[in-house]
């Protein structure tokens, strides 16, 4: 594929993609809640009983549906490559504070332009502490950082993430006793499209993505590394299809306080998504990448998942998850702490490694 | 020519690590990867930067050979 072709890809399927979170919405999704990876990861840690806040538990088949896309599309363009090896627990780690991060902005990059496209100035915030964030991971991807290669696996070692999300579904279609989910009028959790429309949502930009490496920091990270505006495309293609959508149905409500499943904080969604584009630099891609990846059978983006969704279940557990109220105090702490310690890792793979 | 191993690697860092290479201005490069992320971004690049790009697959890995 040429460049001009790939960039016509992937404004198309950015914009099939902005479409799609509109409609989602319109089906019942949370308001600016199309899709968001970070939300919709603390839905299923919560219908899995990993953390009990009663409001945000359900699980979402969206997430599934993009990692089984991702998985088909990879199989049949036989890219479906196993591999593994690099530095799985440090990325666990990113993925553990990329989630605190974006459990104190209330999103993660995907829901941020879709805040952003509703009218929720709060995400002008977050937007310039992701932007922020991105050239902090740059800087250190400057100077040399790496997570060392990754090396090929057994094909059941790439097939496990994308099982366990069948499982998932089979779950969400069994629904035993010990799956959780948020009672009618209980909270955003309870507002979804049905699950068939929503796996299949999930089926289709999971494919879409993983043709054209879809990737939300990617975009401004390559702008700045190497003037390379491919993956911005995209980016700017979801806002542009969300931003029409919203207006073309109504629901476009520019403003700040009151906004759908957002704080007013200014400061503190700046900095939640400073953290979150911070880690996902130096993880190599967004939460929608880490689960794309994860569908082609990469061991270290599935790690990754897994910190995600532990990350939320701590946010939950712990009362580090912002609310409409804005943040907590211990939330405030987390992402402190987040950012110390994403500093820490891209230092010690940066300057400490004499081979 | 200059040849650089950027197998088990994931972008963005096969691409810096061209772009490092490509600041000496030579005339020809290769480069191992093995995933078709790094293949398309480090041919894109090479491109950008006026080198004529020829790919060869074998076994899951490519080979980038880039010539000015």
């Amino acid at each position: 594929m040429g460049v001009k072709q790939e960039r016509t890809a992937i404004v198309l399927a950015g914009l099939v993609i902005g479409v799609v979170a509109v409609a989602l919405v319109l089906l019942g999704n949370p308001a600016n809640m199309g899709f968001c990876i970070a939300c919709f990861l603390r839905d299923i840690s919560g219908g899995l009983g990993l953390h009990r806040a009663a409001a945000v538990q359900y699980l979402r088949p969206e997430i599934p549906g993009l990692v089984l896309g991702s998985f088909a599309v990879a199989l049949v363009k036989k890219e479906f490559a196993p591999r593994g090896g690099s530095s799985p627990i440090t990325r666990f780690v990113l993925g553990f504070f990329v989630m605190i991060g974006c459990l104190m902005f209330l999103g993660c990059p995907f829901r941020m332009i879709l805040r952003l496209a509703g009218g929720d100035g709060n995400a002008l915030f977050g937007f310039v502490g992701f932007a922020a964030g991105i050239l902090a991971g740059v800087f250190f991807l400057n100077k040399g950082y790496s997570l060392k290669r990754t090396y090929r696996q057994p094909a059941a070692e790439g097939g496990v993430l994308p099982a366990i999300m069948a499982v998932l579904l089979v779950l969400l279609a069994a629904a035993p006793s010990f799956i959780f989910f948020t009672e009618a009028g209980g909270g955003p959790g309870a507002l979804h499209a049905a699950v068939l429309v929503s796996l299949a949502a999930g089926l289709l930009v999971g494919a879409l993505a993983q043709r054209t490496r879809l990737c939300m920091v990617g975009g401004i990270r390559d702008l700045v590394l190497f003037r390379e505006p491919k993956l911005l495309m995209g980016f700017a293609a979801i806002f542009v299809a969300a931003l029409v959508g919203s207006l073309c149905l109504g629901k476009f409500v520019p403003g700040f306080a009151g906004q759908p499943v957002a704080h007013t904080d200014g400061l503190w969604n700046a900095l939640g998504m400073f953290l979150t584009g911070y880690g996902c630099v130096l993880l190599g891609g967004c939460p929608l990448r880490q689960l794309v990846l994860a569908g082609e059978g990469n061991a270290d983006s599935a790690v990754t998942v897994v910190g995600l969704l532990v990350g939320a279940a701590f946010a939950h557990n712990f009362g580090l998850a912002s609310s409409g109220a804005g943040p907590t105090g211990a939330g405030k702490i987390a992402v402190i702490t987040g950012i110390a310690v994403v500093s820490a890792i891209a230092c010690a793979n940066t300057f400490g490694k004499k081979e | 020519m200059e040849k650089l191993d950027a197998r088990g690697l994931s972008c963005p860092e096969p691409v810096i690590m061209i772009r490092k290479a490509m600041l000496s201005g030579g005339e020809r490069y290769e480069m191992v990867v093995d995933n078709t992320a790094a293949k398309e971004n480090v041919t894109r690049y090479a491109q950008h930067q006026g080198y004529q790009v020829a790919v060869t697959a074998s076994g899951g890995e490519y080979t980038l050979t880039m010539t000015k």
